[in-house]
């Protein structure tokens, strides 16, 4: 079965101001694309609105995912259909282990076969923790972290570090990382791009929110894509990254006649 | 969890209703009639077989009782009738320290309740009570020997007559309020603790409450005395079945911590929903002693309870932990009391309050520095955590200060269980329910991992039972 996100005509609104306007895409298990754009011309809100944020009402159109229609699901359901969204800015849960936080998930996104979960439903704990272990290694996050409480008091990057870790244990089909880049390090941005190629292949597509080439130097994307003003304006290569590095956004606002907000 | 990553709240066990609510048909041996005069007193005396000074105490109690009007803040309690409830009911005709001794009837509902194998398995000491009287009670040898006194306190009334009649009543006088004033008239069980001097007890002591008649009054009396330089650990848990008709249960528990003494006193409250749960605790804190209680409030109609510490003497230390969950038809009004009566003295108050599904829960708190006690440090946070629009909860703060130099800090947030909060747990494909019950799981946490690792286990339980189907 097909696992492509779908993406037809979606209209977005926050709090009754339209952000997204019309915008096709698709993404194909496999694929990497990136999205690139202004501030504040809706990349985030579409993130938020394929993942079912309660606060961003999708108008009208069509978000097809793994063969079904997922514009009805609630967040978890999309999260068990294989859709992942690393956030911007990701939120703290006091009091809540990042370690008892992901078996809960990964027992909950994981199918039956691949999690050989036991009758509590869950992952066996040793093999979970010997996986988280070695994830955590791998991504240069410190053992102490699998007891601190998720997001809380995390740095900026050890906050996006974390969402890596979630996106490399839940295993999706379609990650969406939005501005995973920003607030790491140079180091950081190594460590995370090299890990996430190492996820990317046949089995899971990605689309990266980004601002800079740089992450995108470890993850080179086939097709690279600009939005302006809630829709998709340009389409095309790494060759388009490499021009709005150079002459920034102002040459495709004219000639799209959209104005800076 | 901080006690075990391995107890997750998917790992332990789900059912749906109240789980303790179910009643058993055990024949009370005696069981006195509805309603309180000095006849039913004298009865509760002669079968008791009481010294006179006691009885005397029951007896002047009662007037002061009779005296009082109906406490009127708080909660409400008009619907409290002190006509219609059984004041003694006694299951057993004794106390025993083997478990196999208990009777049959009895011993099947404290099975089921999970108390025997909860002895063997971390406990230094178990008392169980069932309506009135205690009907089981046991240390370990160890303890025993080493002059440790663990009894219940009708026992401990015939066996240390002098070390009761020297301590009761003397840390809440039965003129204190209305609902000591009755518990000291109709007190009967409880526990009674004695812990040596430099004596450290490894292993936390239990209680357990069962109240099991219809319309009956539980009123148990518990005195712990750490004598110097001693350390103790007492735990308690409360259920009782499911009926159409209130039942009351309003303890009275004296707690002294001497000279450099170390006491905390644990309770998860998990009465049923239709239980006035009225209770005072009060604890003495003399010279560089530390008292702690640590107080789960989850099940009863309406509880009122506000534990206490006075700190008597320089040095000395009060830490209050609560937690309320306040449900459909509940109101907790739960709180803190803490008075500075010496210098250099520390307190610190953490309340946390759940209140769901038209659930009240209300933080009542006082904070009272004494003239001349200087250099007093005081902390008080209350989080509160609303999870619907049809549920409340207040703060009701007092704080008296006699004394300049002391450093007074009181914090109080009100939140509710936040939308991206849920959306990023949702995102991650945990369900609402789970969502929301972790985020509250996380809430207590700074409590829960203070209790004990099974009351741990059984507090977030309890927390996810009240949790299910209760969104969506
Ligand atoms: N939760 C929200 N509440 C109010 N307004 C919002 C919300 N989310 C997005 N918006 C508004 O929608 C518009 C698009 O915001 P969005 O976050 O999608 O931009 P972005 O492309 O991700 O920008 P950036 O590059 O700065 O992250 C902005 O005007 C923003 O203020
Ligand atoms: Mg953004």
């Amino acid at each position: 079965m097909s696992r492509d996100l779908v993406i037809k005509d979606l209209h977005i609104s926050v709090q009754e101001k339209p952000i997204i306007k019309g915008l096709n895409l698709t993404v194909k298990q496999g694929e990497i694309h990136a999205l690139m754009g202004p501030n504040g011309s809706g990349k985030s809100t579409l993130a938020n609105g394929l993942m079912g944020h309660p606060l961003y009402d999708v108008d009208s159109g069509e978000v097809i995912f793994n063969g079904t229609d997922i514009l009805e699901l609630e967040p978890n359901e999309r999260a068990k259909l294989g859709l992942f969204l690393a956030f911007q800015y990701p939120t703290a849960i006091p009091g809540v282990s990042l370690a008892n936080f992901l078996r809960l998930a990964v027992s909950a996104v994981r199918t039956k076969e691949t999690n050989g979960s036991g009758d509590d439903g869950l992952i066996p704990m040793r093999e979970f923790r010997r996986e988280l272990r070695e994830k955590m290694k791998q991504l240069g996050i410190d053992d102490s972290f699998a007891r601190r409480y998720l997001n809380d008091g995390f740095s900026g990057g050890e906050k996006k570090r974390a969402e890596i870790l979630q996106l490399a244990m839940l295993e999706p089909q379609i990650a969406i990382l939005d501005e995973t880049d920003s607030g790491l390090d140079i180091d950081a941005i190594r460590v995370v791009g090299e890990s996430v190629s190492q996820l990317i292949g046949p089995e899971l597509g990605v689309l990266i929110i980004t601002h800079y080439p740089r992450l995108l130097d470890y993850i080179r994307p086939q097709f690279v894509h600009i939005l302006l003003d809630g829709t998709i304006v340009e389409s095309g290569g790494w060759e388009l990254a490499q021009m709005l590095e150079a002459e920034g956004y102002d040459p495709i606002r004219e000639k799209h006649g959209v104005v800076e907000a | 969890m901080a006690n075990s990553e391995t107890n997750t709240i998917e790992e332990l066990g789900i059912n749906k209703e109240y789980e303790y609510g179910f009643h058993d048909d055990v024949k009370p041996t005696f069981k006195s009639r509805k309603g309180l005069d000095e006849e039913v007193i004298n009865q509760m005396c002669d079968i008791k077989g009481e010294p006179d000074w006691m009885r005397e105490y029951r007896l002047n109690a009662y007037r002061i009782f009779k005296q009082k009007p109906m406490t009127k803040w708080g909660g409400d309690l008009s619907q409290l009738d002190f006509d219609d409830i059984y004041y003694y009911v006694k299951a057993s005709d004794r106390s025993e320290r083997s478990w196999d001794d208990v009777p049959d009837d009895i011993k099947k509902t404290f099975d089921r309740l999970g108390i025997p194998e909860a002895e063997r398995k971390f406990l230094a000491g178990v008392g169980a009570q069932y309506d009135s009287e205690v009907v089981y009670h046991n240390i370990v040898e160890e303890l025993d020997k080493i002059g440790v006194v663990f009894l219940d306190t009708d026992t401990a009334l015939k066996e240390h007559p002098d070390l009761v009649k020297k301590y009761f009543g003397t840390i809440i006088p039965s003129a204190d309020n209305q609902f000591a004033a009755l518990n000291s008239a109709v007190w009967s069980g409880g526990s009674f603790v004695y812990v040596p001097p430099g004596v450290k007890v490894e292993y936390p002591l239990q209680a357990y409450f069962r109240i099991n008649s219809e319309n009956m009054g539980q009123f148990e009396r518990t005195l712990i005395i750490a004598d110097e330089g001693s350390q103790v650990h007492y735990v308690e848990g409360c259920t009782a079945p499911t009926y159409s008709s209130e039942s009351l249960h309003s303890a009275v528990v004296e707690i002294v911590c001497m000279k450099g003494s170390r006491v905390r006193y644990t309770t998860i409250q998990n009465w049923a929903n239709n239980v006035y749960n009225l209770v005072t605790k009060r604890a003495f804190a003399y010279e560089d002693a530390q008292m702690e209680w640590v107080d789960g409030n989850l099940g009863s109609k309406l509880t009122m309870k506000y534990p206490s510490v006075y700190m008597m003497e320089p040095g000395a230390r009060g830490d209050i932990l609560s937690i309320a969950f306040a449900s459909k038809g509940q109101h907790q009004d739960a709180g803190a009391k803490v008075y500075h009566c010496a210098p250099h003295t520390t307190s610190q108050i953490t309340s946390k309050s759940i209140s769901k599904d038209g659930g009240r829960s209300s933080y009542r708190g006082w904070v009272d520095v004494a003239k001349g006690a200087k250099g007093c440090k005081s902390h008080v946070v209350c989080d509160a955590l609303i999870l619907d629009k049809d549920s409340r909860s207040d703060t009701y703060p007092v704080i008296e200060i006699g004394e300049n130099d002391t450093n007074i800090e009181h914090e109080a947030r009100v939140s509710k269980i936040g939308e991206e909060q849920l959306f990023y747990l949702m995102s991650r494909g945990l369900s609402e329910e789970e969502a929301s019950t972790m985020i509250i799981n996380g809430f207590i946490e700074p409590l829960v991992k203070e209790l004990p690792m099974e009351y741990a286990v059984e507090m977030n339980r309890l927390i996810q039972l009240q949790m299910e189907g209760s969104v969506g």
